[in-house]
C-alpha cells in the first residue's frame, strides 16, 4: 500500500474549509473556540445538506418527469429552480392538523425525533480530508446507533396519530426496516473485519494509495466489498423506505403509512428525514467501500478530497433516483422474503469470503490467482444458486388472451 | 464531572420510575427507551463508546421493539387495562426475582475497589471486548444468545393465543 503522495504538501483548496473556520473562531477569546468550533460544523452541515435536500427533491422530480417523457416542475424560476422554496412556504403556510383522539405529545415529538436521528447520523462522515465533525472511536456503530434510533419516531408516529391505517402502516414500516437492519449490519461487518477499524476516519485511512499505480485501494475493488457495497445498497434503498421498498408510505395505494394523519411542515419534516437518510446512508457507502475522500487517480489529487466526496456522493443519489424511476414496488411478503431469504444469507457468506481474503493475504504468484479465483466464486456462486432455488415455481408467467 | 452524572443517573432513575408507575403500556416503553438511552449516556461518561453505541444499537433499536411488538400484537385494544388479577399472584415471584438481582448487583458494588481515579481506558478496547467474548465469556455469550431467543419465542407464544368467539379488529 503506497503511502498518499501528497500528504504534508496539501492544495490551499483543500484546506481552504478548515482555514476558513480557524479565521472565523480566531476573532473570539480562546475559550469558547471549542463551542464555536463545533456551531460551525453543525451550521455547515445543516446549510449543506438542506440545500442538497432542497435540490434532490427538483432533481427527482425533473428526473423522474423525464423518464416518463413529461417536463417535471418548470414553472417556479429558471428551469424550475425555485420550486423547492415555493413547496416549502408552501408547507409552512399549511393548516397543521391534529386529530382529536391523538396523543398530543407524542405526535408532536415523532417527527422532531426522526429528524434529529436522521442529523445526528452525519456526525460522524468524513467528508474530506480533516473533515469529519466528530472523530468517534466507535463511530460506524455510532452511525446505526443513531439510525436505529429512527424506527422507534416511525412508531411513535403510527401509534400517537390513532388511527388503525396510521398503526398498521407504522408496524409494517418496523418490519421492513427491523428485516433490512439485519444485511444492512452485516454487510459492513467485513469492512471492520478487513480494516481493523471501527472508526470512519481509519476506514478511510486504510483505502488509500493505488495498486499498480491505478487501481485505487478502495474496498469495492475486492470481490467481497463489491458483493458487500451491493448488499449494503439494497438494504440502505429498503432502510430509507425507497423505492422499490417504499411500503411504509406508499402514497399511489397506501394511504401514505404512517404519514397519514401528518399535514403541513410535520408532514414535509418526514420527507426531509427520509432525504436525510439516504444522504447520510449514501455517504457512509462512500467511507465504507468507495474509499471515501481519495481521489480515483493520483493525477486527479489537485481537485480538492471534499469534492471527491461530493461527487461519489451525487453519483450514488442519481443511482437512488434511477432506481425509483425504473422498478416497481414490491409486495411485502417479497420484501421480506428478500431480506430473510436472501440478503442475510449472501451477507454471512460474505463475512466468510472477507475471512479467508483476509487469512490468504500473504499468498503471492500463482496462489493469488487461486485467492481472487476462490474469492470471486464464494461472491458469484451463491447468490445465483439461491435465487434460483428461491424462484424456482415462480417462472415465467404466461398469460393466455382469449 | 460528576455533575454530569448526576444529571444522567437522574434521568435515566426518573424515566425508569415513570415507566413503571404509567398507566399507558406505550408510554411505558417509550420512556423505558428513554431510561436506556440514559445508562448509553452513562457508558458514554465513563469512555466506553463501543459499550455505549451498542447499548443504543440493541436496546433502543432491537429491544424496545420486541417489546412494542410484544404489547401491540397482545392487547386487544388501546385503552384495554394491565391485567392486574394476574400480575396480584405473582408478586411473590416477582418480589423474589427482584431481590436476587439486587442481591447479585450490590454483591458486584460491594467487592468493587474504592478506587477514586479511574484506570485510563486500554487501547483497542473492540478488539480486547471480541477476544474475551470469545474466550472466557463464550459461556455467558451463549446463555445471553439462548435467553433472547427464549424472548422471542416468549413473544411468538404470547401473541398466537387462539381467542374463541374473539373478533378480528383490535381497534
Amino acid at each position: 500500500m503506497n503511502p498518499c503522495p501528497s500528504g504534508t504538501q496539501q492544495h490551499f483548496l483543500e484546506r481552504a474549509p478548515v482555514l476558513l473556520r480557524d479565521w472565523i473562531t480566531s476573532f473570539l477569546p480562546g475559550s469558547t473556540r471549542w463551542l464555536a468550533d463545533s456551531l460551525i460544523d453543525i451550521a455547515s452541515i445543516l446549510a449543506v445538506f438542506g440545500l442538497l435536500f432542497a435540490f434532490l427533491t427538483l432533481a427527482e422530480r425533473k428526473v423522474l418527469g423525464r423518464v416518463q417523457n413529461r417536463p417535471g416542475p418548470n414553472r417556479t424560476g429558471w428551469m424550475g429552480l425555485l420550486q423547492p422554496f415555493a413547496d416549502g412556504i408552501k408547507m409552512l403556510t399549511k393548516e397543521d392538523v391534529v386529530p382529536r383522539a391523538a396523543d398530543p405529545v407524542l405526535h408532536f415529538l415523532a417527527p422532531v425525533a426522526l429528524l434529529a436521528f436522521s442529523i445526528l447520523t452525519f456526525a460522524v462522515i468524513p467528508f474530506g480530508r480533516n473533515l469529519v465533525p466528530l472523530d468517534l472511536d466507535a463511530g460506524v456503530l455510532y452511525f446505526f446507533a443513531a439510525g436505529s434510533a429512527t424506527e422507534l419516531a416511525i412508531f411513535m408516529a403510527g401509534w400517537a396519530s390513532h388511527n388503525k391505517y396510521a398503526l398498521f402502516a407504522a408496524m409494517r414500516a418496523l418490519a421492513q426496516l427491523i428485516s433490512y437492519e439485519l444485511p444492512l449490519l452485516l454487510s459492513f461487518v467485513p469492512v471492520v473485519l478487513a480494516t481493523g477499524s471501527l472508526s470512519p476516519t481509519g476506514i478511510v485511512a486504510a483505502q488509500a494509495g493505488w495498486r499498480w499505480g491505478a487501481v485505487p485501494n478502495w474496498l469495492v475493488f475486492t470481490p467481497w466489498g463489491a458483493a458487500g457495497f451491493a448488499i449494503f445498497m439494497i438494504s440502505a434503498l429498503a432502510e430509507s423506505n425507497r423505492s422499490p421498498f417504499d411500503l411504509p408510505e406508499a402514497e399511489s395505494e397506501l394511504i401514505a403509512g404512517h404519514l397519514t394523519e401528518y399535514s403541513g411542515f410535520k408532514y414535509a419534516l418526514f420527507f426531509m428525514a427520509e432525504y436525510f437518510g439516504m444522504c447520510a446512508l449514501s455517504g457512509m457507502a462512500v467511507t465504507l467501500f468507495l474509499g471515501g475522500w481519495h481521489a480515483p487517480l493520483p493525477v486527479l489529487e489537485i481537485i480538492p478530497s471534499y469534492a471527491w466526496f461530493a461527487a461519489k456522493l451525487l453519483v450514488l443519489l442519481a443511482g437512488f433516483i434511477w432506481i425509483r424511476a425504473t422498478l416497481p414496488r414490491l409486495r411485502m411478503d417479497q420484501l421480506t422474503k428478500l431480506a430473510w431469504k436472501f440478503l442475510v444469507p449472501l451477507a454471512l457468506i460474505n463475512l466468510g469470503t472477507t475471512a479467508f481474503w483476509t487469512l490468504t493475504h500473504p499468498w503471492e504468484g500463482p496462489l493469488q490467482l487461486l485467492r481472487w479465483g476462490v474469492a470471486l466464486g464464494l461472491v458469484l456462486i451463491p447468490p445465483v444458486l439461491l435465487g434460483r432455488g428461491l424462484s424456482s415455481g415462480l417462472g415465467p408467467r404466461r398469460y393466455r388472451y382469449a | 464531572m460528576n455533575a454530569v452524572l448526576i444529571i444522567i443517573a437522574t434521568a435515566t432513575l426518573v424515566t425508569a420510575v415513570m415507566a413503571m408507575a404509567g398507566k399507558n403500556l406505550l408510554h411505558s416503553v417509550l420512556l423505558l427507551a428513554c431510561s436506556w438511552a440514559g445508562v448509553a449516556g452513562f457508558f458514554l461518561w465513563a469512555g466506553a463508546q463501543f459499550v455505549a453505541f451498542a447499548q443504543i444499537l440493541i436496546y433502543i433499536g432491537a429491544i424496545s421493539m420486541v417489546v412494542l411488538f410484544a404489547v401491540l400484537l397482545t392487547r386487544r385494544s388501546r385503552d384495554e387495562a394491565m391485567p392486574a388479577t394476574a400480575s396480584r399472584s405473582r408478586k411473590p415471584y416477582a418480589v423474589i426475582v427482584g431481590a436476587a438481582v439486587a442481591a447479585v448487583l450490590l454483591a458486584v458494588v460491594a467487592d468493587w475497589p474504592a478506587s477514586p481515579s479511574a484506570p485510563p481506558p486500554p487501547p483497542e478496547t473492540v478488539r480486547r471486548i471480541g477476544v474475551e467474548l470469545m474466550g472466557a465469556y463464550a459461556p455467558a455469550l451463549l446463555v445471553v444468545g439462548a435467553l433472547l431467543t427464549v424472548a422471542l419465542v416468549g413473544a411468538v407464544v404470547l401473541a398466537s393465543v387462539d381467542r374463541p368467539g374473539g373478533s378480528e379488529d383490535t381497534q
